[in-house]
């Protein structure tokens, strides 16, 4: 995992490896500085009896200077190197994550989720990031300076200094047992924090049940428990972490009064001088502080561990379409063969969602297709543009099987229209370019009418420079739909699908839009995937599906003869019992 | 033009990150005052013990630094003096100094514990009232509270504005306290100690401050800059990954790589300077702080230093000078360095929180925005009570007796008088808008008597759905009249009203628990026997019965783990418990495929039995039985009548009917 995430630093591996080194030397710098002022106590101050010099002071108050002046420029190198490594860190993540995404199939983004890809390209890259510059810095500042600091005491005076590793080892021990079990009762925190938002989450937006039913006292009561059981998990969790702070502080103090009483009898026996003494009071401080910024970054760590692992799995995906060596560059026609085809969206899946599909559809037709939700309607269709792969059998279209074609070529001839469409920020003409990119203002306004998007379109005040805002929140329902039809016009394409693309167009524009595309494109392939009846029973045949599986297929003549599901939806759309649509006009 | 127009999105952002620009707050003082005293109003006495805790702990930690002087001065000096002198130096009573300061020690750490143990307890008891707080004053707003937010926002508040809140309390509160009494007692020792070396230390701090301020200016812009392209960045992401199908579909990949990296770039450019300059403040700070204790070092060396014979002449001069001010020992000296330290790094952590507090701050104001909103006002009065019938008078019981009426207390005659909630709902010339000034419910008259099923009709945005806010004073009237059996509504106590109200929307909201539990929710204190009855009135029983755990399976994700249809019949097997005599069913079924419909349809139907019922719905077979049928056109009623009364007029409604059918033909 971090060996994924590590490799994306790429032109930035040579600057996050230099910035520690600029850390080190801060580091040394700081740690020159006690033993310097402890010289400068012991032999240009002096005491009673051996007169200072303050020549001395002065001589070693300028290398002390000059220490700290290259402190500085080892700490502000160090803090720019750790700012560019980890700012490039977190923007070759993005893009590496972003690239790979562009591959994915459906069956990848259905796996993670639209939500789930969004917080990794953001909030999880900008933990990352947080945490690298960190680690960049306290990860090798810390250890750092409490080797060094440890190593000047050894120098100073083992004796002493074996009281710092003794006091280190104790404190690590006990810090790490806290930690340990802090972070059992955190992850609790988490969850309960969970049911917490859930709780909010699920009265904001159901508010209105909740005033219907009049039941804001109850919800209430609720909240109060979920809020009280983080009370309770927290106050758990913080009332071991409020220990650490007093630990720390006693080993401290003791090693302090340890060293006092230690070090005025070695400094009376000469083994000591004064000024080292109070070198060593200096190191006593870093050394301990250091401690407790090392359990710090292990803290740090572990939190952004998730995100890591949330990155990690976008990185390693693999997308499960790929383009097939030599692909074919061509479609002939819109013919498409369904055979035996099985599929399933997951791998494990017990029930497959299509079972032993057999149909053969001429270049040209126009079919319908319907059935009840979860029939597997959109299954079927977006097997055609290999948006899926097919589990057995095989999906020809124009008389090659669709893993033969190039992905490219493929999808520009089979035009579909998702169910769950989107329009993207940018004026009409740019979403309607998205279907071909160098399509001239007179095309754009075809596609339009053909799919009756201009009558509406044509009343705006800024007309196709319309500025869409994003996901189309501008524009109604069925407005989006005509516009997403006469984008997938633009491509002229062999095959058209319709997945459900009319739902929201009340029914004398559907049949409008039905009336051109018999007219205006005779030799593309349709597909009409509908609720209504009357959106398919013009077509030349209709597809019913039923659990998976094609339960018949013929005209609407036919069916209505021999199929009783057919017959039954009709009757219940039509006639005495009929249906009629009181939707949106526009 | 698409480069510029991308909407910062807001939400689970980067809100309340670290380094994020100080956002811009009204009132800080005011702001700050009302958050304390929130704290206090719960926690005052812990409070009281936190700051003894603070400041017993801060003293005894100075106490320790002092008696570094004492040390050297008091004891290892005349120790050295005594052994030098070939005597046979005393250890006892450096033993007991030591010993003294122990105890002193003992009490700061059991004070610093003290102190954070009851910090846990004031952050975590506060977060908890003030979510509780927030969460109860949340459910008494009204609707157009909900309509007018996004949820999103909303949320925020339980989540990124509370944690600073908790960060605030917990840390950056102890810790300005710790400091400004640090700061304080350590000022007045060093000046006890020698007054010109606190000259000195007080200069380079000033510096060291200015140093940083400038330092976290230039980081400051740069932070603004990188917020605004993340908010950008973050914004097409969203965008991109929510029609990411629809990029596959066009072939559109490479278009979309081109437009990341640009967006992805910038981001790169401003987060790199932004965290540069913040980088900087430590280093700086550092070494500052380094040069202060080399420059305290060379003038305390001077005060300090004893003039020997092997002094030069201008040396011996210049000490001679400097010792006018006063002299030192070596062990001031050594005290007074390590208080530069502990003088310095306060003022510096109070600069490092000061970026949090505002953040924290901005936590807060958003936090009390939300306490302050106007929670929904009911004034009413007229209440509905169990009831019974006695010699043909309607008297008030305490107990369920399935007979309800409204108890109405006339003010000026002092007399209380029932009448029977029956379901008489009318509109008279009603005037409504969100906002006043624009109007979308125009002259609007209707009645529907008891037991008769209303159908609204139309466009979507012609206010059918605004008709039936209005009914349950989701939102309240400009002009005209609403009466609910021959009371105004407004008379009626909101909570009763909605009592007697049932409504099934076309989103389904089912809530994390049971399927029991969900269908009770129309009616508490229901039995299970009368749950099942519900389910099966609505013809939910069935599928109940074929989930893994029947009733008691839990529901998650409102209801994720159930389909449209499903959820759908849920929502009206808790209608049905609740019983109410009107109900309200606002597009139930459109989202539902005909064949599943017809299943909720049937459930459908016999909950409408014998009940007011206003249903919205464009689906005929919903319709056409309907005992009035108003055709709504942008805020008017402009057709009304039964199916085929409508029919006959050859108006609109006529219009929609054949106008589909000549399409079917």
């Amino acid at each position: 995992m971090l060996k994924t995430l590590a490799k994306q630093l790429k032109e930035f591996t040579f600057t996050a490896i230099i910035s520690p080194i600029w850390m080190i030397g801060e580091v040394i710098c700081e740690m020159i500085i006690p033993v310097l002022m402890g010289r400068i106590v012991d032999i240009g101050i002096g005491t009673d009896e051996v007169p200072g010099d303050m020549g001395y002071i002065a001589k070693a108050g300028l290398i002390m200077v000059v220490v700290a002046a290259f402190g500085l420029l080892c700490g502000c190198m160090g803090g720019l190197t750790r700012s560019k490594a980890s700012a490039g860190l977190s923007r070759n993540l993005r893009k590496a994550m972003h690239d790979n995404i562009q591959t994915f199939s459906f069956a990848n983004i259905d796996k993670f989720s639209t939500s789930g890809l969004v917080t990794r390209l953001t909030t999880d890259v900008t933990n990352i990031q947080n945490s690298f510059m960190m680690l960049l810095s306290m990860a090798v500042r810390a250890p750092m300076s409490m080797v060094v600091a440890m190593v000047m005491s050894f120098y100073l005076s083992p004796r002493i200094a074996s009281i710092y590793l003794i006091a280190v080892i104790f404190l690590a021990c006990i810090m790490f047992g806290l930690m340990g079990t802090t972070t059992r009762y955190f992850k609790k925190v988490f969850e309960r924090y969970d049911a917490l938002n859930e709780s909010v989450q699920e009265n904001v937006s159901a508010i209105r049940v909740v005033k219907a039913y009049v039941r804001e006292e109850y919800e209430n009561e609720k909240f109060q428990k979920a809020a009280f059981n983080i009370y309770e998990m927290f106050v758990k969790a913080e009332k071991r972490l409020a220990k650490i702070g007093p630990v720390m502080m006693g080993t401290v103090y003791t090693c302090i009064l340890l060293i006092s009483w230690a070090g005025a009898h070695m400094i009376v026996s000469n083994e000591l001088t004064t000024g080292a003494l109070m070198s060593l009071l200096a190191y006593c401080m870093n050394i301990l502080m250091s401690l407790m910024m090392v359990s710090m970054v292990f803290v740090m760590i572990t939190m952004s561990e998730a995100s890591a692992k949330r990155i990690a799995e976008v990185l390693n995906e693999k997308s499960s379409i790929v383009n097939p060596e030599n692909p074919v560059m061509e479609v002939k026609d819109g013919s498409v063969v369904f055979d035996h085809v099985y599929f399933s969206y997951k791998e494990d899946a017990k029930e497959p969602v299509l079972k032993d599909v057999n149909l053969d559809i001429r270049s040209g037709e126009t079919i319908g297709i319907i059935g009840s939700t979860g029939s597997a309607k959109s299954s079927l269709v977006n097997l055609i543009s290999r948006l899926y792969d097919v589990k057995e059998g095989s999906v020809k279209v124009g008389g090659r099987d669709v893993r033969e074609y190039d992905l490219e070529v493929l999808r520009n001839e089979v035009a579909v229209v998702l169910q769950k469409n989107e329009l993207f920020s940018g004026t009409i003409y740019e979403n309607l370019r998205w279907g071909k990119p160098d399509a001239t203002e007179e095309e754009c306004r075809r596609a339009c009418e053909l799919a009756c998007a201009s009558e509406f379109i044509d009343k705006m005040p800024q007309g196709y420079n319309t500025y869409i805002e994003q996901g189309g929140s501008n524009v109604s329902g069925g407005q989006k739909q005509r516009l997403c039809i006469a984008r997938a016009l633009l491509k002229a394409p062999k095959i058209l699908i319709l997945d459900d693309s009319t739902s929201a167009v009340d029914t004398a524009t559907d049949a409008k839009i039905r009336k051109a595309f018999a007219q205006e494109i005779p030799n593309t392939t349709k597909f009409i995937i509908a609720q209504r009846i009357s959106s398919v029973e013009n077509c030349d045949r209709i597809i019913v599906m039923e659990d998976g599986t094609v339960n018949d297929f013929g005209s609407h003549k036919e069916l209505l003869e021999r199929n009783p599901i057919y017959r039954e939806v009709y009757e219940s759309q039509t006639g005495a019992n009929g249906d009629a649509d009181f939707d949106e006009k526009n | 033009m698409a480069d510029e127009k991308v909407r910062e999105v807001k939400g689970p952002g980067p809100r309340g990150q670290r380094g994020m620009p100080r956002p811009k707050i009204k009132n800080p003082g005011k702001l700050l005052k009302r958050l304390l005293g929130y704290v206090f109003k719960f926690y005052g006495l812990q409070m009281i013990l936190v700051v003894v805790c603070i400041v017993v702990s801060v003293l005894a930690n100075i106490q320790g630094t002092l008696f570094t002087k004492t040390l050297i001065d008091g004891y290892i000096n005349p120790l050295l003096k005594t052994a030098n002198e070939g005597g046979s130096p005393d250890f006892g009573p450096l033993g007991f100094a030591i010993l003294r300061v122990a105890v002193f020690y003992a009490i700061g750490i059991t004070a610093s514990y003290v102190q954070s143990l009851t910090m846990v307890f004031i952050t975590q008891g506060t977060l908890k009232n003030l979510r509780a707080a927030l969460f109860e004053h949340m459910e008494s707003l009204p609707i157009k509270y909900f309509d007018t937010n996004a949820h999103g926002d909303i949320m925020s508040i339980y989540t990124n504005d509370i944690d600073t809140l908790r960060q605030m309390i917990s840390q950056s509160m102890p810790q300005l306290l710790n400091s400004a009494i640090t700061i304080v007692s350590v000022f007045i020792s060093m000046i006890v100690l020698n007054i010109p070396l606190t000259i000195l230390t007080i200069i380079m701090v000033a510096t060291m401050l200015f140093a940083s301020t400038s330092a976290a200016k230039a980081s400051g812009r740069n932070f603004v800059k990188q917020q605004k392209n993340l908010g950008k960045l973050n914004g097409y992401i969203e965008e991109m990954m929510n029609g990411e199908k629809v990029i596959k579909v066009f072939c559109h990949e490479q278009k979309t790589i081109e437009d990341f990296d640009k967006y992805n770039e910038e981001l790169f450019e401003s987060a790199y300077k932004a965290n540069a300059f913040s980088a900087l403040l430590g280093p700086i700070n550092a070494q500052l702080g380094n040069i202060s204790y080399v420059l305290c070092a060379l003038l305390g060396g001077a005060l300090a230093l004893t003039t020997s014979s092997s002094t030069g002449a201008g040396v011996a001069f210049f000490l001679a000078l400097v010792q006018l001010f006063g002299t030192l020992s070596v062990g001031s000296l050594a005290s007074f360095l390590t208080f530069n330290k502990s003088f310095s790094m306060p003022i510096n952590q109070v600069s490092m929180q000061f970026n949090s507090i505002i953040m924290a701050l901005a936590g807060a104001e958003r936090v009390f925005n939300l306490l302050d909103e106007k929670p929904e006002m009911d004034e009413g009065y007229v209440m509905l009570v169990n009831a019974e019938k006695k010699d043909g008078k309607i008297v008030e019981v305490d107990h369920h007796t399935g007979f309800w009426a409204w108890k109405h207390y006339h003010k000026a005659e002092g007399t209380t008088d029932y009448k029977p909630l029956e379901g008489d709902v009318t509109f008279n010339d009603v005037d409504f808008g969100y906002t006043d000034e624009k109007m979308v419910l125009h002259n609007i008259v209707l009645h529907a008597e008891p037991g008769q099923k209303i159908a609204l009709v139309g466009s979507t945005g012609a206010g059918k759905t605004t008709i039936t806010n209005l009914i349950n004073r989701f939102y309240d009237i400009q002009d005209g009249k609403i009466r609910y059996d021959n009371i105004n509504i407004n008379k009626i106590s909101k909570k009763d009203l909605r009592k007697s109200l049932g409504i099934v929307l076309q989103d389904t909201h089912l809530f994390t628990g049971t399927v029991a539990e969900n269908i009770r929710y129309g009616k508490l204190d229901a039995t299970d026997e009368e749950v099942y009855a519900a389910a099966r009135l609505a013809n939910a029983d069935s599928f109940i019965r074929r989930l893994p755990d029947g009733y008691d399976t839990m529901l998650t994700g409102d209801g994720a783990n159930l389909s449209q249809g499903q959820r759908q019949l849920l929502a009206i097997a808790r209608a049905a418990i609740a019983d109410p005599p009107v109900l309200i069913l606002d597009e139930a079924t459109s989202s539902i495929d005909t064949r599943t419909e017809k299943i909720v349809q049937d459930g459908m139907d016999k909950l409408m039995a014998n009940r007011t019922t206003f249903v919205i719905a464009h689906r005929l077979s919903t319709i056409r039985n309907s005992d009035c049928i108003l055709v709504m056109e942008q805020g008017r009623i402009i057709e009304r009548g039964n199916h085929e009364e409508l029919l006959a007029k050859k108006g609109r409604y006529y219009q929609l009917y054949t106008g589909n059918k000549s399409e079917t033909a």
